[in-house]
């Protein structure tokens, strides 16, 4: 996996400040991408990547800032592709690891 | 594309688990060999699968089931399961079944079909395995297309819905009517069990895992043959994009195929 670019000016402050009470775990190389998860995800956290591909070639999801642990994501996926965290005490995007 | 850069701003790393978080649960399913298999993108019948895996699981049958497939895209995904699979005829699963279940009355003895499968190449089986009163849980995956041999309409195809001869959607005047195949062996008296759900968004697999277990249980109290009917997405067959082919599951099958508990001889809980 390719990382996304980094911004010269880091990431918005609402971006940096979002609260984040869970994360997920994703085999990007069993996805699939059929973007069921995409739809199933209430927060609207999750999005496809446009040209970075698994190896077969597949388009797979990354994680936005805000995810709430529902585990939507790991009931609807065909490929068993999550695994769904909650955090201790809920954090900020820079706190769980934003990539900028 | 500002929207996608903006992303690309935000994403949050997901390769490996974070150390101060707790696992909500290992969604790793315990009964399935999670590599690779053969289903195309966004089918439904993993996830269903995965339900009726979870809930032997579950209930602690791991041991003491056998699985009888049916032929059906879902056939080549048995080699992908951790429990004892035969493999039947096309529509005969229930009567394979049935010895079976005769010949090892102490083990939950299930089969697995598509709606082809069941519904058009061998419906009698499994309503006269019904009116036996055979005391085996059988599974039917509705996606109301034959998927692995073409997609072609079913005896479940909804009107309206497309498939690869009915384009334009399925019309009563040149294409006949659907069966319900779930209020069909609801009437039969030797049903202990009927649900149908469905695995278009979160809240109905988790209720279609509820009703898998509940049928499942109702085979090891002896209360005669149990069926549930899954909806399950089949985007390939219905020429829909992946992240339609929920909101059609729910606009055209669910329409005809209501979900619910049909007929229940389980006590209240």
């Amino acid at each position: 996996m390719t990382p996304p670019e980094s911004s010269p000016d880091g990431p918005a402050p609402e971006v940096a400040e979002t609260v984040v009470r869970g994360t997920v775990v994703i085999d990007i190389e069993a996805c699939k991408g059929c973007d069921l998860c995409i739809e199933a995800c209430k927060p609207d956290v999750l999005r496809m990547t446009t040209d970075e591909r698994n190896t077969r070639g597949y388009r797979y999801p990354q994680l936005l800032p805000g995810c709430t642990g529902c585990r939507a994501c790991a009931d609807v996926c065909p490929d068993f592709c999550f695994q769904v965290w909650r955090y201790d005490t809920p954090k900020t995007w820079t706190e769980a690891g934003g990539l900028a | 594309m500002n929207r996608r850069n903006n992303d690309e701003l935000r994403v949050i790393a997901t390769e490996h688990a974070p150390d101060d978080a707790n696992q909500v649960a290992d969604f790793t399913p315990g009964l399935i060999d999670v590599g690779e298999h053969h289903l195309c993108p966004g089918c439904g019948e993993p996830i269903a699968i995965r339900a009726v895996m979870d809930a032997i699981a579950l209930l602690g049958l791991a041991d003491t089931c056998i699985a009888v497939f049916g032929i059906g895209c879902s056939t080549a995904f048995s080699n992908n399961l951790d429990v004892e699979v035969l493999q039947a005829l096309h529509g005969r699963a229930p009567s394979v079944a049935t010895g079976v279940a005769r010949v090892h009355p102490g083990l939950a003895v299930f089969t697995i079909q598509g709606d082809g499968d069941m519904a058009n190449e061998g419906l009698q089986e499994v309503l006269h395995a019904a009116a036996r009163g055979e005391n085996i849980v059988c599974i039917m995956l509705n996606n109301g297309v034959f998927g692995e041999t073409g997609g072609h309409l079913t005896v479940t195809t909804t009107i309206g819905q497309r498939t690869k001869n009915t384009l334009d959607g399925r019309t009563a005047a040149e294409h006949g009517h659907p069966m319900r195949i779930a209020e069909l062996l609801a009437q039969i008296d030797g049903v202990g069990y009927v649900a149908r759900g469905a695995v278009n968004d979160a809240g109905n697999v988790a209720r279609t895992k509820r009703m898998v277990v509940e049928a499942f249980t109702a085979q090891q109290a002896g209360l005669g043959l149990s069926f549930v009917e899954i909806l399950t997405m089949c985007p390939t067959g219905w020429f829909v994009p992946t992240d339609e082919a929920p909101d059609y599951l729910a606009s055209t099958l669910a329409g005809t195929h209501g979900v619910g508990v049909l007929r229940s001889a389980l006590e209240p809980a």
